[in-house]
């Protein structure tokens, strides 16, 4: 009697608190930034949709880990941005929605999208996630003291020869020391593959690297790039508008700083142009692919509400939007022509450069590989390590870090 | 035999607690430090390699670590013994019978102990703002160029330290304060009959009289420093260029930030050992002077 009255209470409680669950509630997880400002735009998504987003801001410093643990502790959002070099690594452990049936049936189609862009979504052939905003290098240059952006390396070489002319005591270009990127910029636009196809294996010996390196090396020995690292350089912007530099490879959040930083003395007197190419006629060399995608975890009960809210934010016009917010660059091709993103000249660069970008290797490992690479490149640059020396450590660096890959591979 | 059983079951929660607790787990990451527990153990658990000590052998090889360690000892030796010299002087001042309000000041030293590291942290970081910060607009007033406080490595880990001091320093000064109280009168009385200034009372009375009190509060800093973690990581995050990494950020990093479990717990039971020796040395420390 008494546990047929509890039945009674217990169903009559499921049923009110069934109601309000129909209306679906996601949880997102944005990071930094990003995930500050997509609430702004979510309301018309719940407009359209009846499902509710509860947004979770998680800063970059700490989203590593604490997706990491939220996947260990069965605790994972529905849906997440993820930075796209990390995808490889949350696809080893098994925590991400392959996403080919989904697109089977969407309006989502790869080719909206930037092939190196997409391609860092794909590991071992599935696709993970789709990519949000994007994110590349290119040739940042004084337009005073370089007058034609080059175009291959011969080109850059020459460039770099006439602005020491003009300011002896300056440096033509700024590669800090201790980031890895331009030197695997060099490497990737060169054809190297920085590991073996498999991802097993450290690749640096490669020809195309080694002579990548050889040119990286020399622009430090003939005194056209500073030896300094980051820390050391006090103030890009200010250097950069002293013309201590005329050159420099970075990414598009420096877009809004040169101009938020930059005196107004200095419009019109900076540019933007795609990565040289080691040859000519295959330009613009090849870039990285950067960028955030969105994600859904495997554990999510709620995945076709969640690839809706994708979709939704994949939407020419909500990308749009976006970049209106957070000024990242737009993944899908379509917000491209969008009068605020085709009409801002330096942005025209990132586009062309866009469609020749590749990605780094897709294996979780690689993001120690590449600080292997930074703290190698600066040895050789300070001249503690000759190329070959490099070279040869960095392969088996990259051997010792892949081990236990190797050894799961052979298992399968 | 019955009180012998009486104490046993006295004793019996406490020691289920610290079996459970504490062994248990100590146990458990012992042996979590001779395999390789990593990203894929977590795809599939039969991706764990028993490996012996080549966690430890690599550990030892890996340039990180001793920066680390080196790091964890430089704040440990800088910082351990100023947190004791200000707690001390801070005892005395609030101890001195011409002291008013003796009270009030004790909370106001021992408030940054129980106010929270995170909110500590953010004011802090305004005070250590190279343009805008309260420490480099006083340097300007001296003539001082500002300094890039956490920006900078060489001045990022006496930031750090100072820092540490301010917040720790109340603690010890409250153990202090309790033992100069537990000076018998009489041997100052009788100090000064023999014509003891003030300094020579605080060398031959107060010093002495606070040996025991300093081992416990050498152990205590030590033990508490040695571990020191979450100032660089709310301030600093390590860097810039590994200037503020300790061996607890490595442990952290290496466990939850790339999930090499087993390599992170190879890290725990070094700096265990560490801490174990320091405190055996203190203790012997003690234990000669006696």
């Amino acid at each position: 009697m008494r546990t047929s009255a509890f039945c009674l209470l217990l169903s009559a409680f499921l049923a009110c608190t069934s109601r309000p669950a129909q209306q679906e509630r996601l949880k997102f997880w944005g990071l930094g930034h990003e995930g500050e400002v997509v609430a702004q735009m979510l309301p018309e998504f719940t407009r359209r949709t009846g499902i509710r987003v509860d947004v979770q801001q998680i800063p970059w410093s700490a989203a590593h880990e604490k997706l990491l643990t939220a996947f260990v502790g069965e605790a994972t959002p529905d849906v997440a941005q993820l930075g796209n070099t990390w995808i490889p690594e949350f696809h080893a452990v098994g925590a991400l929605e392959p996403l080919d049936p989904f697109l089977a049936r969407s309006t989502i189609r790869a080719s909206n999208y930037f092939p190196g862009i997409w391609a860092t979504n794909v590991v071992d052939g599935v696709v993970n996630g789709i990519p949000w905003y994007v994110d590349t290098r290119v040739l940042f240059y004084r337009t005073d003291l370089v007058p034609l952006p080059p175009r291959t390396w011969s080109d850059w070489l020459a460039a770099m020869r006439h602005v020491k002319t003009l300011r002896p005591n300056s440096y033509a270009i700024l590669l800090p020391t201790n980031e890895y990127e331009p030197l695997e910029i060099m490497a990737m636009a060169n054809g190297a593959t920085l590991l073996n196809a498999q991802g097993t294996e450290g690749d640096f010996h490669d020809p195309r690297f080694v002579e990548a390196f050889r040119f990286y090396q020399e622009l430090f020995l003939r005194g056209y790039a500073p030896v300094l690292s980051n820390t050391q350089v006090a103030n890009v912007y200010q250097g950069f508008r002293d013309g201590d530099f005329a050159m420099y490879i970075t990414g598009p959040w420096n877009v809004g700083e040169f101009r938020k930083r930059l005196p107004p003395s200095m419009n019109g007197k900076w540019s933007t142009a795609p990565m040289p190419s080691p040859v000519a006629g295959a330009w613009p060399g090849t870039s990285m692919a950067g960028g955030a995608s969105f994600v859904i975890f495997k554990a999510s009960q709620k995945k076709d509400a969640a690839w809706k809210l994708i979709e939704f934010l994949s939407e020419p016009a909500q990308q749009i939007r976006f970049y209106q917010l957070t000024q990242d660059l737009p993944a899908h091709r379509d917000a491209w022509n969008a009068p605020v993103v085709a009409n801002d000249p330096p942005l025209a660069a990132f586009r062309e450069q866009l469609e020749h970008v590749a990605p780094l290797p897709r294996v979780p490992e690689y993001e120690q590989i590449a600080t292997a690479v930074a703290e190698d490149g600066e040895a050789v640059v300070r001249g503690r390590m000759t190329i070959e020396q490099a070279v040869a450590d960095l392969d088996r660096k990259a051997d010792h870090i892949l081990t236990k890959r190797r050894w799961v591979l052979a298992r399968k | 035999m019955n009180e012998r059983r009486a104490a046993i079951l006295f004793l019996l929660p406490a020691l289920a607690v610290i079996l459970l607790f504490f062994l248990l787990p100590v146990c458990a990451s012992l042996l979590l430090s001779l395999t390789d527990f990593d990203l894929y153990a977590l795809a599939d658990i039969h991706n764990i390699r028993i490996i012996a000590f080549r966690n430890y052998s690599e550990l030892l090889g890996n340039p990180l670590f001793w920066k680390a360690l080196v790091n964890t000892l430089y704040f440990t030796v800088v910082g351990g013994p100023l947190t004791l010299i200000v707690a001390l002087a801070t005892a005395l001042l609030v101890n001195t019978k011409v002291a008013r309000w003796k009270p009030l000041f004790r909370t106001i030293y021992f408030a940054p102990v129980v106010t929270t590291i995170v909110a500590v942290a953010v004011v802090w970081k305004y005070l250590y703002h190279p343009r805008f910060g309260l420490l480099n607009r006083g340097l300007e007033l001296i003539g001082i160029a500002p300094i890039d406080w956490l920006g900078d490595p060489k001045w990022a880990m006496p930031a750090i330290i100072l820092l540490a001091v301010w917040k720790n320093f109340g603690y010890t000064m409250i153990i202090f304060v309790a033992a100069l109280q537990a000076i018998p009168e009489e041997l100052y009385e009788a100090a000064r009959i023999d014509g003891a200034n003030a300094l020579q009372q605080f060398r031959h009375v107060t010093l002495p009289m606070l040996g025991p009190t300093f081992v416990f509060v050498g152990i205590i800093t030590a033990i508490g420093y040695l571990q020191f973690f979450p100032e660089p990581y709310v301030m600093t995050r390590g860097g810039p260029v590994n200037s503020t990494l300790s061996v607890v950020m490595l442990m952290y990093e290496q466990g939850f930030k790339w999930w090499n479990m087993g390599y992170a717990a190879a890290v725990a039971f070094v700096l265990f050992l560490f801490i174990a020796a320091a405190t055996l040395v203190q203790l012997k420390v003690q234990r000669a002077s006696k």
